[in-house]
């Protein structure tokens, strides 16, 4: 079984089609970039996939669930950081981690337990008791990311993990992920081609609401007989715009 | 369980905000302490009836409950304007956790607030009775007319839109239609007619009823509120439920 499969998945807004049938599949295990200039749909492709919004036409599988019929066993087995920062403000790191282990079904032990345990990996025991609202943009995104990964999800999506970063946040981010490689089946969104190449196993470029390339960076330079990663996706992203012309 | 989780997130966050003690405790004390002082200083006979602190006390809880819109509407708009919801949205709670963690929390704040406000007042001096339970009682009803308008603009509203219409434009009209500042019948007219329709003045007249041990003049006022919370209660629900599926 394939972590996630999409089926000529379909969103359209009002005067808008914001992903054009999208044919995607990532095996299980797999850190999977979508690469992308903004507005190429990434964000809505993510949405669909966890059950936020629903797919116009076509239809998506998460760990073999679809997201239109089966949405409540989607939701019990993956979680998100989606693209802004999703902490309460009001709330310390601590509880809000514990928070959303308890929405997920976790008792008050569990939920401490791994709280404790998270708050290690992400080396945030210092600031358990801060505010989520005092903290700075690299540790609330930080803490955001931690909230999707304390429900171990078995499919973690990644919206822009570090968008907005300085480059020292960015940096630390990139270890936490690649920390998690390989322990879950993870999707990051990024328009940053240093990280989609340094941090995935398979990159998928998508322009205007499609997939227009897929394979490893050192496969995708080849497919645009490119020896630089930049060269190749501006090639790659510039043959759907002349297609779609 | 999800739902009691998510109530206490809640219940945390409004409870954090210096605003909610502001404007829920420390206003309608101040207030209080400070008409009943000015009452005193009157001589006996010549104050306005309205500020007694027998019917002074009940309006003011009233007026204090108002405020709850406020909270409510500001946290429920928040929350819809951050990623937070997005969040929420994705993990497994159910529309109806959604309406019951929002609206739950505010039912003991509101007996809180009154409790408080009955507590100061009886330092100023209002006469203890068995009837001050019975008006907290009362004013669980209220509380509900307030929590249903706070559901229903923290929904539609925009954060910057709730503070206008729930902090300014509501509290303002709660105030002036409830007999609570001055008599709505020494205006006349229609707004008289407005304040007799709208649930403000029967609510603080049911108040005063039961803070003042009147048991029959409850009931009369009383079913006006409770009216106007079922329905704003079911309005609030629906238009929160359209509103969670379209996103
Ligand atoms: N709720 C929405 N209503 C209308 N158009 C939208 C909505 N969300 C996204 N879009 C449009 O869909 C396109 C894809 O957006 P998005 O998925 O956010 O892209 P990305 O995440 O790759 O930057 C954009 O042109 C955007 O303007
Ligand atoms: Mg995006």
């Amino acid at each position: 079984m394939e972590a996630i499969r999409t089926e000529n998945l379909v969103k359209k807004y009002k005067d808008k089609t914001a992903v054009k049938g999208l044919d995607l599949t990532v095996h299980q295990g797999e850190l999977y970039a979508l690469l992308g200039v903004n507005g190429a749909g990434k964000s809505t492709t993510i949405k669909m996939l966890s059950c936020l919004t629903q797919p116009t036409s076509g239809d998506a599988f998460v760990m073999g669930h679809s997201v239109v019929k089966e949405a409540d066993q989607v939701k019990a087995i993956m979680n998100v950081s989606p693209q802004e920062t999703a902490v309460a403000a009001k709330l310390s790191v601590r509880e809000n981690l514990e928070f959303i282990a308890r929405i997920y079904g976790c008792d008050k032990k569990q939920a401490r337990e791994k709280t404790d345990q998270i708050l290690e990996e992400f080396s945030m025991q210092e600031i358990e008791k801060s505010r989520a609202a005092t903290l700075s943009g690299g540790w609330q995104r930080r803490l955001s990311i931690a909230m999707a990964l304390i429900t171990q999800p078995q499919v973690l999506f990644l919206d822009e993990p570090t968008l907005g970063l300085d480059v020292l946040a960015r940096r630390e981010l990139w270890s936490v992920i690649e920390k998690l490689k390989g322990k879950m089946t993870i999707i990051l969104t990024t328009h940053y081609l240093e990280e989609a190449e340094s941090l995935s196993d398979r990159i998928g470029i998508m322009a205007k609401g499609v997939l227009c390339a897929e394979g490893t960076a050192a496969e995708l330079k080849a497919k645009a007989g490119c020896d630089d990663f930049e060269e190749a996706f501006i090639k790659l992203a510039e043959e759907v715009n002349s297609n779609i012309r | 369980m999800r739902m009691l989780t998510f109530a206490s997130r809640n219940t945390k966050e409004i409870l954090r905000d210096i605003l909610t003690l502001i404007f829920g405790i420390a206003f309608p004390i101040v207030l209080l302490v400070l008409l009943s002082m000015i009452n005193k200083s009157i001589p006996q006979g010549y104050g306005p009836d309205l500020f007694q602190i027998e019917k002074l006390t009940p309006g003011i809880t009233v007026f204090g409950l108002s405020f709850l819109s406020l909270f409510s509407s500001m946290l429920i708009a928040k929350d819809r304007t951050t990623s937070f919801v997005l969040r929420l949205f994705t993990s497994p709670l159910k529309p109806s956790d959604f309406i019951l963690g929002y609206t739950l929390p505010m039912i003991p704040m509101a007996i809180i607030q009154s409790v408080i406000c009955y507590l100061a007042a009886m330092i100023f001096g209002l006469e203890f009775s068995a009837n001050i339970f019975l008006a907290v009682a009362v004013n669980i009803p209220i509380a509900l007319v307030f929590i249903a308008l706070g559901l229903l603009f923290g929904t539609i509203l925009s954060e910057k839109a709730v503070g206008g219409v729930c902090g300014a434009l509501l509290t303002n009209l709660s105030a002036w239609f409830s007999n609570i500042w001055f008599d709505t019948a020494m205006v006349g007219g229609a707004f008289k007619k407005v304040a007799d329709c709208l649930p403000f003045s029967h609510a603080v007249a049911a108040a005063r009823a039961a803070a003042a041990g009147d048991y029959s003049a409850i009931m009369p006022d009383l079913w006006w509120v409770i009216g106007y919370a079922v329905v704003l209660l079911v309005a609030a629900i629906a238009v929160f439920s359209v509103k969670l599926k379209k996103h």
